[in-house]
């Protein structure tokens, strides 16, 4: 360990949704890394622990080394000379980049889709139709009084959602922490999170949706079959016991994760739940909370719904945005072999998308920008180092509840951020665009064959 | 930037330097009105036109947490409404809730450049200014939700009135706001902490303290610190049959202080809670004209698509049970809480009709224009592209009358409206869209044509359809740059933050901390926005010298 040291402190982690902004980093400046991060959780030491600069070109074509503003120059080309360009990732950057990612969709007629679409794209979508009771993490830890988790495990995937938002942290009137609320879960197996619960309600795996109408019809008085437990697992007098708990708590929530949103019924099941939270109001207060996974996917669907309208799988074909979720979503555009040319921006794809998805990734040309050298970048046509957002970089992040936190920097990187590439990406994409199609108004034929777009 | 132009042969209505439909030279450069330029700089010829500074919107919801949930939630709202792109503008959704680009570029094709936010959490306020940043063309602020901030509430309950003031003062810097926000005060605490109830009265006290004491101290700290515009204040029973009680008595709590009721026209309604409203536009518009301490602008409704979205959360929960529409209610820790519902106004409902009715009495009875300004508190009472027809109906009183006759006769005769030929002119036009709103605001570079002034202008085709002439300005100008150039998007802009940077003891940092470490999630020095979120931004100037 070298003499300079700097320390950062309330530095946000943002390794999962919680964006926990506590961080006191202890930064070796000489050896540009991270020696400690104290309140870091498993998970945020691990993740500061593996940062380091590596020795890696910060732009190559082909797997060789080019200058930066050559590796821009073919990223624009590339992006403008495609018919069904399509752009995807953006849920481990900052708003910032974000903001110039959706632009550059917007200005090539492009396709702009969100790492929402694997996981909790479900969620906006039943969003869309039923709305949602919610709230922001501090009114868990000032009023929450029962606390549900519903398919996720928080002390795997947020491990400080227990203790700082949710469950032993004290708040305004939750003196006494965990001993004042009742904890919940409902899951379709032993996790790691089950010692923090009060009850243990094991659902059948795939029954999520018919447990939830159960409790639903429970909580509007309807008279439920004892035949439930057998569909369910659950027994009718579980159930009536937690609608009675829930109706009579002073501020309830349910906090719901993939195994409810990328299981059998989907939206069916988030959109069951969301109504459940929004039926309970009519007996007290009560909020319901997706807990999303990476650092910055709330910022993404932010970014893209106050850009486009609408919060991902997004298509600018027609000049302006369509929404249409198994059209425009990358694991589509890619399967379907639509998609003629890719960037992918902090997300790994070609590691965990669909097989034939992955087969298509390397017929057409990608550009992808990230810290790490991934299964993507290998096969990236153009690929960019970055500098790692909430380390190397400072910007905006949002946090599950949509509370916007500024990144404070730890040290500085050899290598442009994502912003900082976008920026001049944009910047090119748009004197190639005016130069090919002139001001005329038309930018761009439409590349779909038919024109009614509704 | 922007050369030096010059506009000629158009007629005037510029209320502030008291021009009234004269022809007048308009002499613009380096993006600020100027008194002349060489005769050589580039003209336009504004014959049978009409020029009026750009119009300012007092009361708008267009960026921010709330407003972003509410496109989230109307995918069929956008579909309806494509907004494509130009050559020089980003595309973007349309709808009662339109994407950022969308919402600057359509403000600009009604004439309007600049547009103010009204309820942001400052929680939230990072989110607001990166949603401004990317609302093009116009000018925007936005006002602080404080009405229902836990710790200020504390202070005031311990008599800490001077630790109120300095904090209230802190939380303008730290979120970078334009104006403190009061939305139903008082309201949130039975809202969240008891079983979704709410204050039914303004001496009513919830957690220890009344709407009335909340009203009073903020209008109190407000005057005090010199701020450009009063506090805004959304009154407690909003929507509620017999609110016009409610309304006088938080407008006598200021005394003779300066107050601006928000959307007056949801807080007008006689009659009995629970049942139907009758109009109590006189009564309300009488004490406004009698005290000009008050300013207003009255949140028009007007028939067609809206989309309910307040921090009164207990309003649009009463409103979803109506509807059964979907819903969404979000609270933020010791600040706010909020409410969004899709809405429809329709002519045949009786209680539409008395809305909207309302809303053209409190116009056409109004003394005095400057302080009873146009808003349709968008998206609530309907979008802000309302505004032309909004515009018509009051100039126009034969088309008015046609309109009346469309709608629900049961609540129009129980309304002075039929009886009502007053015709609004030009000058009180401009004055009711410009001149007013910049002047409650304090912003004194806006809402004229003087020297000086930013050259924000608006020129119309001179039209009998006032509807069709405020539809679409020929040429719209912001900071002297030709936007809408002959119908046609030839520019780009991105507009500036309005906000205000009121001094403070920062010893009050001290005091705020260790309430913020107990109750807050985030960490207190991650709080206060940063200066990277300002861009082009305006700080107006506060201060006893400065009111």
């Amino acid at each position: 360990m070298s003499e300079n040291i700097r320390t950062v402190k309330n530095a946000t982690c943002t390794f999962c949704g919680c964006l926990c902004d506590d961080m006191e980093l202890t930064v070796d400046l000489d050896e540009h890394r991270i020696t400690k991060a104290k309140n870091a959780c498993v998970l945020g030491r691990a993740w500061y622990a593996e940062h380091v600069i590596e020795d890696r070109p910060a732009a190559m074509i082909d797997g060789k080394e080019v200058d930066f503003d050559e590796a821009v120059e073919e990223a624009a080309q590339v992006l403008v000379n495609a018919k069904f360009p399509i752009i995807y990732g953006l849920s481990d950057t900052t708003s910032e980049a974000q903001r110039e990612a959706v632009a550059i969709a917007d200005y090539i007629h492009g396709t702009i889709d969100t790492t929402t679409s694997v996981c909790h794209g479900p969620t906006g979508m039943a969003f869309q139709g039923v709305g949602e009771s919610t709230m922001s993490l501090g009114e868990v830890k000032n009023r929450a009084d029962m606390v549900i988790f519903w398919g996720g495990n928080p002390a795997v995937s947020h491990p400080r959602l227990f203790t700082r938002y949710a469950v032993t942290t004290k708040g305004m009137f939750i003196p006494n922490g965990k001993k004042d609320r009742t904890i919940v879960l409902v899951d379709v197996r032993k996790t790691a999170s089950d010692p923090v619960a009060n009850i243990q309600i094991k659902v059948k795996p795939g029954k999520d949706f018919e447990l939830l109408w159960a409790l639903r019809a429970l909580v509007k008085g309807k008279s439920i079959d004892p035949s439930i437990e057998k569909i369910t697992g659950v027994s009718l007098a579980t159930l009536e016991d937690l609608v009675d708990r829930m109706k009579k708590c002073n501020y309830g929530v349910i906090f719901f994760g993939m195994g409810l949103t990328m299981t059998r019924g989907r939206h069916f099941n988030s959109g069951a739940l969301m109504a459940l939270g929004t039926d309970l109001n009519e007996f007290t207060h009560f909020v319901v909370k997706p807990a999303r996974g990476h650092g910055n996917v709330t910022g993404a669907d932010n970014v893209v719904s106050w850009q486009t309208g609408y919060p991902f799988g997004v298509n600018f074909n027609l000049g302006y945005p369509r929404f249409n979720p198994g059209e425009f979503t990358t694991a589509d555009t890619l399967s379907n072999r639509d998609a003629d040319a890719a960037m992918f921006i902090a997300s790994d794809p070609a590691s965990n998308f669909p097989k034939p998805a992955i087969e298509h990734m390397k017929r057409i040309p990608v550009i992808s920008l990230d810290p790490k050298q991934t299964i993507t970048s290998l096969l990236a046509h153009v690929a960019f180092t970055t500098a790692t957002y909430g380390i190397n970089t400072t910007g905006t992040v949002y946090r599950m509840d949509d509370v916007p936190i500024t990144l404070r920097k730890a040290y500085d990187s050899p290598f442009p951020s994502d912003e900082e590439i976008l920026t001049a990406i944009k910047k090119r994409v748009r004197e190639l665009m005016l130069s090919k199609y002139g001001t005329s108004g038309v930018r761009r034929e439409a590349k779909v064959a038919s024109l009614t777009p509704l | 930037m922007s050369s030096a132009m010059r506009i000629v042969n158009g007629k005037v209505y510029d209320p502030i330097n008291k021009i009234d439909g004269e022809t007048r030279d308009i002499c613009i450069e380096d993006g600020r009105i100027v008194e002349s330029i060489p005769d050589d700089a580039s003209r336009i010829d504004a014959q049978g036109m009409v020029i009026m500074p750009g119009a300012v919107d007092i009361h708008c919801h267009i960026a921010g947490q709330k407003v972003n949930s509410g496109r989230k939630l109307m995918p069929e709202d956008h579909k309806r409404d494509p907004h494509p792109g130009t050559a020089y503008t980003r595309s973007g959704s349309g709808g009662i809730l339109p994407s950022t680009f969308a919402t600057g570029y359509r403000y600009a094709t009604l004439g309007y450049t600049t547009a103010m936010e009204a309820a942001i959490p400052p929680l939230s306020s990072r989110h607001a200014l990166e949603e401004l940043d990317d609302t093009p063309v116009i000018d925007k602020g936005f006002y602080v939700l404080l009405g229902n901030n836990i710790f200020l509430q504390k202070l005031l309950k311990e008599g800490r009135h001077e630790e109120f003031r300095q904090a209230v003062a802190w939380w303008m810097n730290a979120a970078k706001a334009y104006t403190p926000k009061l939305v139903n005060p008082g309201g949130d605490e039975p809202w969240k902490g008891k079983r979704n109830t709410n204050v039914s009265d303004i001496d009513e006290k919830s957690n220890g303290i009344s709407p009335r004491q909340i009203i009073e101290a903020f209008i109190n700290t407000v005057t005090a610190m010199g701020f450009p515009t009063p506090p805004h204040i959304h009154c407690n029973n909003l929507g509620h049959s017999g609110n016009y009680l409610t309304t006088l008595e938080t407008m006598r709590t200021a005394g003779d202080q300066r107050a601006h009721i928000a959307h007056i026209q949801f807080n007008s309604y006689g009659g009995e809670i629970g049942k139907n409203p009758s109009s109590k536009a006189a009564e309300i518009v009488e004490y406004i004209n009698q005290h000009p301490n008050i300013t207003c602008d009255v949140g028009q409704v007007m028939f067609g698509k809206a989309a309910i979205m307040t921090a009164d959360a207990p309003l649009a929960y009463v409103l979803r049970g109506i509807s059964k529409n979907k819903w969404v209610n979000a609270d933020t820790e010791c600040e706010s809480g909020c409410g969004i519902v899709p809405f429809t106004y329709q002519e045949h409902v009786y209680t539409h009709t008395m809305q909207w009715a309302i809303g053209l009495e409190l116009f056409l009875l109004s003394e005095d224009p400057w302080r009873v300004i146009l808003s349709t508190d968008h998206p609530n009472g309907g979008s802000f592209m309302n505004y032309p027809k909004l515009v018509r109906l009051l100039m126009d009183k034969s088309f008015r009358r046609e309109e009346i006759a469309r709608v629900n006769q049961k609540a129009i005769a129980k309304t002075a409206l039929n009886d009502l030929e007053r015709e609004y002119t030009l000058n009180e036009i401009a004055i009711i869209t410009r001149a007013g709103p910049a002047r409650a605001l304090g912003l004194r570079n806006k809402g004229h044509l003087g020297p000086g002034a930013d050259a924000d202008i608006t020129i119309y085709d001179e039209m009998e359809n006032k509807e069709m002439m405020f539809n679409a300005p020929r040429y719209v100008i912001k900071s002297g740059v030709p936007i809408i150039f002959n119908h046609e998007f030839k520019n780009d802009h991105s507009g500036r933050l309005l906000h205000i940077a009121p001094e403070y003891d920062q010893k009050i940092e001290e005091t705020i901390k260790p309430f913020f470490e107990d109750y807050y999630s985030i960490e207190f020095d991650n709080y206060p926005v940063n200066d990277s979120y300002l861009h082009d931004h305006e700080v107006i100037p506060t201060g006893p010298l400065s009111s």
